[in-house]
């Protein structure tokens, strides 16, 4: 694999919580991992394994205590919070378990909201990408209405929209379907597999359903802040 | 709207909205504050310019006389006894030195609106077997009238103050028994000599001050000088400023340019002035403390606002809001708060001042005192108030700025 078709490159990251303090616990120990672009990666492992830790340091939402991390082609550990936020902005979309919707505001607002922040307006063109993002994950009818009232698939299925919204490199998603019934489960699977394959974009999917995972092109495993496993599924 | 606020303005607003409760109890605070800061300053304006409309009203701001006669110990050769304590002279009535020359000297001042020569003593008034003690003072009218608005008081009759005619106080009328058109014999002590002049009442003033109307007898500027025996003098100059709180300063320096005995109705009126004053200082008390309960308010609602929705910051952070974003969504908050709370304040002040103007009335029927909220007052303290609501909103956005995306989310 060329460096170019290499999305991440993280070398080994350590990271601790309550530095130099009793309780301080090292939580990933040495990780290295490579993530290619249009890999659809399925982050699996017991709880506390360090899923979320290694998700929000790859999300550029916390910071490592030591290593490497290359995102696209570029060293990100030295940046300050500003540089990281604006990579965030601009090359990774999130699903949070719980949608994270904001309650204040419409679906397609919700998912309009980082076009507005990056541009300070939101032009008619940016709202019709929008509505066809929202027309995309079966949300036609839904598009005005607010998040509460809308089910968990729904409000789930606007997350998506909103995360792609940016065409980010790179989508994280955290137990996207940690919180619906089977049948929205597999429908929001379906969606992001379909999403993957029309735009190419990356996904990792930190999950505990190991149904979910068998339909994922890549497997990796943490097992006490290491990787124990990291398989691909042959063609 | 500014495109550089247009992310942050709609997501304060929207959260201002979706806290509704909070966001109508705070609004309803400030305004509370803001009305009552609006209306005390309206208040303490319209009883202080009341007050010193009515103090001014019959007084110069700066009289001007000559100084008081003082003994002169003689120069006494080396060696002998110096005595320290000395019988004070009696002051004899004397005249203004040079007031002619003087007189055009002060109108050209530019804080000096005008100026006003007078003779005035005391002296008897006469009216068959009543006798009435009176302060006499002699004036020419037209300027006199621009020293304390004399035609403005008048109650009976037409001023004026032709040779032979004189303008009384109302309740010296009254104890005369003098009518306008009547005669009165003026009679005054020069030299140990009893001088008299009769003159006939061409108009009854209301000067605002029962003693005043009890004394005064004004009578043309010649005519006083005859009676007094000070003839061509003036015993005070009266001037009128354009702003009076400058008449202390005034006063001063014409102390220092010219050997005259020079003093501002500050000096005149002492307790007046300390009575204004610690009215003012505890209406500044008043509005600042009224202002520190609105910043207060403000801040611990949103406070709770930043607690509250400590997951959609850290999901607005997630998606890439900067911290500088983040803070002024706060920030703006505050700002409406304030803004919407002030125009209510102002409105509800407007309410108050009319309640006032038309319930609270005198024993005979007419307002105490006019109070009006001016535009720029209004204004000041809805842009303070504006102001104090982005200042309680500095410690608010900042906890909010500095929340930690990746915690904030978990919560």
């Amino acid at each position: 694999m060329s460096a170019s078709d290499l999305l991440i490159e993280l070398d080994n990251v350590r990271k601790s919580y309550n530095m130099g303090q009793p309780n301080e616990a090292e939580v990933l120990h040495g990780l290295d991992l490579n993530v290619a672009r249009g890999d659809f990666m399925a982050l699996i492992g017991p709880s506390g394994s360090g899923k979320s830790t290694l998700l929000n340091i790859v999300g550029l939402l916390e910071r490592m205590n030591s290593g490497r991390y290359v995102l696209q082609g570029e060293e990100v550990q030295a940046l300050d919070d500003g540089g990281l936020t604006l990579r965030r902005r601009s090359t990774l979309g999130f699903v949070f378990q719980f949608h994270h919707l904001l309650p204040a505001f419409s679906a397609v607002e919700n998912v309009t909201l980082p076009v507005l922040m990056a541009e300070g307006r939101i032009s008619s063109r940016h709202e019709q990408h929008a509505r066809e993002l929202l027309a995309a994950v079966g949300l036609s009818r839904a598009m005005d209405k607010r998040p509460s009232e809308l089910s968990g698939g729904m409000q789930q299925r606007v997350a998506i929209a909103r995360a792609l919204v940016m065409n980010p490199a790179l989508v994280l998603a955290d137990e996207p379907t940690g919180n619906l019934d089977t049948a929205s489960s597999d429908e929001v699977f379906a969606l992001l597999r379909s999403i993957h394959a029309e735009r190419g974009t990356s996904f990792i999917v930190v999950t505990h359903d190991p149904r979910l995972a068998a339909r994922c092109d890549r497997t990796v495993e943490l097992v006490d802040g290491r990787i124990a496993r990291d398989e691909v599924k042959k063609a | 709207m500014l495109p550089w606020l247009g992310f942050e303005l709609r997501v304060a607003l929207r959260f201002l909205r979706e806290g509704r409760m909070q966001t109508l109890l705070i609004i309803v605070g400030v305004a509370a504050g803001v009305a009552v800061v609006a209306y005390i300053s309206a208040l303490i304006s319209g009883l202080q310019g009341s007050t010193l409309t009515k103090t001014l009203g019959a007084q110069a701001h700066i009289t001007l006389r000559a100084l008081d006669d003082a003994v002169t110990p003689a120069r006494q050769p080396d060696g002998s006894l110096t005595l320290t304590e000395t019988q004070p002279r009696v002051q004899r009535l004397r005249s203004v030195a040079n007031w002619q020359a003087l007189l055009p000297l002060l109108e050209q001042m530019d804080a000096i609106a005008a100026v006003s020569p007078m003779v005035s003593g005391s002296g008897l008034a006469l009216r068959g077997e009543a006798t009435q003690a009176i302060a006499l003072m002699g004036v020419e009218l037209d300027r006199y009238d621009r020293i304390v608005g004399l035609r403005s008081k008048v109650v009976s009759g037409t001023a004026r103050l032709d040779p032979g005619e004189a303008i009384l106080g109302r309740d010296l009328a009254a104890d005369l028994g003098v009518r306008v058109g009547d005669r009165v014999t003026l009679q005054t002590t020069v030299g140990g000599r009893s001088v008299s002049d009769a003159v006939r009442v061409t108009a009854l003033v209301d000067l605002g001050v029962r003693d005043l109307n009890r004394r005064t007898v004004i009578v043309p500027l010649r005519a006083a000088q005859s009676l007094l025996g000070l003839p061509g003098g003036a015993t005070v100059l009266d001037m009128t400023l354009k702003d009076v709180w400058t008449a202390s300063e005034l006063a001063q320096e014409l102390r220092q340019r010219y050997p005259y005995k020079v003093e501002s109705w500050q000096e005149n009126n002492a307790q007046l002035v300390s009575a204004l004053n610690a009215q003012s200082v505890s209406t500044a008390l008043i509005r600042g403390v009224v202002m520190v309960v609105v910043v207060l308010g403000i801040a611990s609602v949103l406070v709770v606002s930043v607690v509250q929705k400590r997951r959609e910051i850290g999901i607005l952070r997630a998606m890439g809001a900067t911290r500088g974003q983040v803070l002024r969504i706060f920030l703006l908050q505050g700002a409406v708060v304030g803004a919407i709370g002030s125009a209510l304040g102002i409105v509800l002040a407007v309410v108050l001042i009319w309640l006032f103007t038309h319930f609270v009335r005198g024993s005979d029927g007419l307002p105490l005192f006019s109070i009006t909220l001016p535009l720029a007052t209004a204004l000041k303290v809805a842009g303070i108030a504006t102001v104090c609501g982005v200042l309680a909103a500095i410690a608010p956005a900042r906890r909010a700025a500095a929340m930690d995306p990746a915690q904030a989310i978990r919560l």
